[in-house]
């Protein structure tokens, strides 16, 4: 093969040397792959021999041997469906757990023992496959096809991902592009590289937002564009939100009907794969029709269905005001108005449903930018960006981070230190400190989320900082950086800084969200953030009152024998209620405990202090006191 | 460096959005990391550091009260840190009856009554900040300023209220 080439081990082509080599940009779509490349910044779409530039992204492992992907691959869907994987992308970084919402749809074959701690793996055609080496296919075969239209080889691209894509999974697509034989120039964002493409086509200027639909996600952007710099001021989004929802609806629509109709209701997953199917021809048509019908045949018995658009407008119209919704809360976030947009982009085949694009031109009351192919415009904005970094340009592409980072603090609660919508890369600290005499130790959870409370955010990463020299209970400051780069990579480092012994800790996290645990967080923190705040209070006055307790057994353990066993029984009667106070959930009584003991234990507490006097002065002279005292 | 410095701009109250938004789209023209992709390890890592420093810079300053608070910062006046009690009783009784009041709107109207009330007392809280920073009135900077990322807080609050209101779940 003339298209390899060879290097010696850890050495690199210089990105200038290789006259060459060619960097494209790559759109590594759920449903449809694309690549391009753009040349004196005008991008295309490289073709196949039939002029096709989508290639599904679908990977067979045929019985006997070798791999194929796309429309090759899918042939193999109906004769070996075991041995057919597809929607890979929705499995990038995830693991077992984050499997069970999508299990029904998924027709996958789960490795045993993979997904706890780490991705998930597949079995197919009796080997364990990852989801990484899955992509891989795909990628290689993207790079295939563009050294056959390009005739030189193809070593570098900028690939692009969902604006929601979590840590993990980006980190799992540039892993597949590794094995692809690719290096990654950037990660960028889907509706960024389509703003890029639209922007820099149309010369724009002035606010713009990218309303992506895809089959299986929707994200949001709104960015400004002035003079080459595409700034993103917002992004939000669902990551299940998409075309395969209206397909659902549709066919749960033809499943009822045939039921209605006495043709039988036992629905296997064989019969729902046919439906879904027929629901997805189906609404295609209704793109560009006003009514369709179909047949559908599920074990020999067919029946026909007829759906005008109101009728399907009327079953997905939830799902498009959600992404209105998510839409209207991207704009606010950056403080803007709707009549400030000067136009929106399409993105996403299913942004071709006409509702999707009247509720859009009704929100920003003026028609939506349809005129770049909506499945090429991701791929083209990534191959312009590809062409920027190694030939050099103007254009400045900046992005921002999707979701808050932060960390656990006392009681579950999320200190966020890096807020969602902040410009990258990014290098923010917050510092912190030890709650416990003489704690030498401190846990660290890394977690991503919006909400007030750890258990509702998705958790990143642990470490725990040691050695941290004992101390006094918040005199240690332990300071936590989180630098998200370019790609939207995270890494976390610690140190304790009071001793200047810093012990100096990275992670990267290896183990991600959820695309639908994203997009759930977000939406539950706008729906909850009453309710979070009220748990904030109740969980600080808990906090609160622990650290007492703490510091109350520290001093009976200590000087004890200054109480009568009354004024002791009285005390430990007091604790004993604070206690049931903090295991139940009512703040006032909380507080109303803690100041109790309080008040009974103040005594005590000045006891103490004359004895700490008397001892502090105990064997010093008039003198040494006089001197103490002038200081 | 602090902020203003990074961003060559005087250290001041008022800045022009667009100012602000010249001096760092040049800055991030001379550091983005997108500019370095084909340079040393090094040189993409300082690269990276000053990319982020200015984002830093960036986000700090375009936020009218963030910049007042970093710049009452600058001149020796400290802010307790985020989440901690607030230590000033006018505002801690101004606090508790605005969010009795949230707590109180039943619809969309009354909760942007209550923003729109917020959100102009932002704008003269913000408006009388230049004179107090001129006298060097330290504790009066402070109140206003505690006044400010409180009354900030409460916007925030509100639009959490009013999607809850819209969707119909309280």
């Amino acid at each position: 093969m003339s298209l390899l080439e060879i290097h010696e081990p850890g050495e690199t082509p210089l990105p200038h040397a290789g006259e060459g080599t060619l960097a494209v940009g790559i759109d590594l779509g759920t449903t449809n792959s694309v690549v391009a490349i753009a040349r004196e910044g005008t991008p295309a779409a490289l073709h196949d021999e039939t002029g096709k530039a989508l290639v599904p992204s679908v990977v067979a492992y045929p019985s006997s041997g070798g791999v194929l992907v796309g429309d090759e691959a899918r042939l193999f869907m109906a004769q070996e469906p075991k041995n057919v994987v597809a929607s890979i992308k929705r499995l990038m970084g995830r693991g077992a757990a984050d499997l069970h919402t999508v299990a029904g749809v998924l027709p996958y074959e789960i490795e045993p023992g993979t997904g706890q701690t780490d991705m998930v793996k597949l079995r197919i055609g009796g080997k364990a496959r990852s989801p990484v080496e899955i992509s891989a296919e795909i990628l290689k075969a993207l790079r295939v096809r563009a050294e056959a239209a390009l005739e030189k080889p193809v070593e570098r691209a900028v690939i692009t991902v969902p604006a929601y894509f979590d840590d993990a999974a980006r980190t799992a697509t540039r892993d597949a592009a590794r094995v692809a034989g690719l290096e990654v120039l950037r990660l960028v964002n889907e509706p960024t590289a389509a703003a890029l493409a639209y922007g820099l086509d149309k010369g724009s200027e002035g606010l713009y937002a990218v309303y992506d639909l895809g089959g299986g996600t929707f994200d949001f952007s709104l960015l400004r564009l002035e003079k080459g710099v595409f700034q993103v001021l917002a992004t939000g989004g669902d990551t299940a939100l998409g075309g395969d929802d209206f397909d659902r609806a549709i066919a749960e629509r033809l499943l009822a009907e045939r039921k209605k109709d006495g043709l039988g209701d036992t629905v296997d997953e064989g019969a729902v794969k046919t439906a879904l199917g027929l629901a997805r021809q189906m609404k295609e048509q209704l793109s560009d029709r006003e009514q369709t019908s179909g047949r559908l045949e599920l074990g020999g018995v067919p029946s026909f269905h007829a759906i005008t658009r109101p009728e399907f407008d009327a079953m997905i119209s939830s799902q498009v005001k959600r992404t209105i919704e998510i839409a209207r809360h991207v704009l606010a976030d950056a403080g803007m108005k709707p009549d400030e947009i000067q136009g929106v982009v399409l993105v996403g085949g299913s942004t071709r449903v006409p509702l999707a694009r009247t509720a859009v031109a009704e929100m920003i009351g003026k028609p939506p930018l349809t005129d770049i192919d909506p499945d090429e415009v991701v791929a083209l904005g990534a191959a312009l960006q590809a062409e920027a970094l190694t030939g050099g340009s103007d254009t400045l592409l900046l992005d921002v981070t999707p979701l808050s980072l932060g960390l656990e603090t006392m009681g579950g609660l999320v200190e966020k230190v890096v807020p969602r919508n902040t410009p990258i890369p990014v290098q923010l600290a917050q510092e912190f400190t030890t709650y416990q005499d003489g704690q030498t130790a401190m846990a660290i959870h890394v977690v991503q989320g919006e909400r007030e409370m750890v258990d509702d955010c998705r958790s990143l990463a642990r470490f725990e900082l040691t050695g941290i020299p004992p101390m006094t209970a918040g005199a240690a400051r332990i300071r936590v950086s989180f630098a998200v780069d370019a790609d939207g990579l995270l890494t976390v480092s610690a140190e304790e800084r009071t001793t200047g012994v810093a012990q100096r800790i990275e992670v990267k996290p290896s183990y991600g969200l959820s695309h639908e645990d994203m997009a759930d967080m977000l939406y539950d923190s706008l729906d909850n953030a009453e309710e979070d705040m009220a748990r904030r209070l109740l969980t600080e006055s808990r906090v609160e009152a622990r650290r007492g307790l703490l510091a109350l057994d520290a001093a009976l353990a200590k000087d004890g024998t200054l109480l009568t066993p009354d004024e002791r029984g009285e005390i430990d009667a007091a604790r004993e209620r604070l206690e049931t106070a903090i295991a139940g959930d009512v703040r006032d009584e909380i507080t109303a405990a803690a100041e109790a003991l309080e008040t009974l234990s103040k005594p005590f507490a000045e006891r103490r202090m004359d004895r700490g006097i008397r001892e502090a002065l105990s064997g010093m002279s008039v003198s040494d006191l006089e001197t103490r005292v002038g200081e | 460096m602090d902020h203003f410095a990074r961003l060559g701009l005087p250290a001041a109250l008022d800045l022009d959005a667009g100012t602000l938004d010249k001096a760092y789209f040049a800055g991030q023209r001379q550091w983005h990391p997108d500019r370095f992709v084909a340079k040393a390890p090094e040189e993409r890592a300082k690269a990276s550091s000053e990319a982020a420093a200015l984002n830093d810079a960036y986000r700090t300053l375009k936020s009218p009260i963030d910049r007042a608070v970093y710049l009452a910062a600058l001149k020796g006046v400290e802010m307790p840190a985020d989440g901690k009690t607030i230590d000033d009783p006018d505002l801690l009784m101004e606090a508790m009856e605005a969010r009795e009041e949230l707590q109180d709107a039943a619809t969309v109207q009354a909760v942007d009554g209550l923003t729109a009330k917020a959100l102009a007392d932002v704008e003269k809280a913000l408006k009388g900040l230049p004179s107090l920073f001129l006298a060097n009135d330290r504790p009066a900077i402070r109140k206003t300023l505690l006044r400010l990322r409180y009354l900030d807080k409460f916007a925030e609050e509100a639009r959490a209220r009013r999607t809850n209101i819209e969707r119909g779940t309280r």
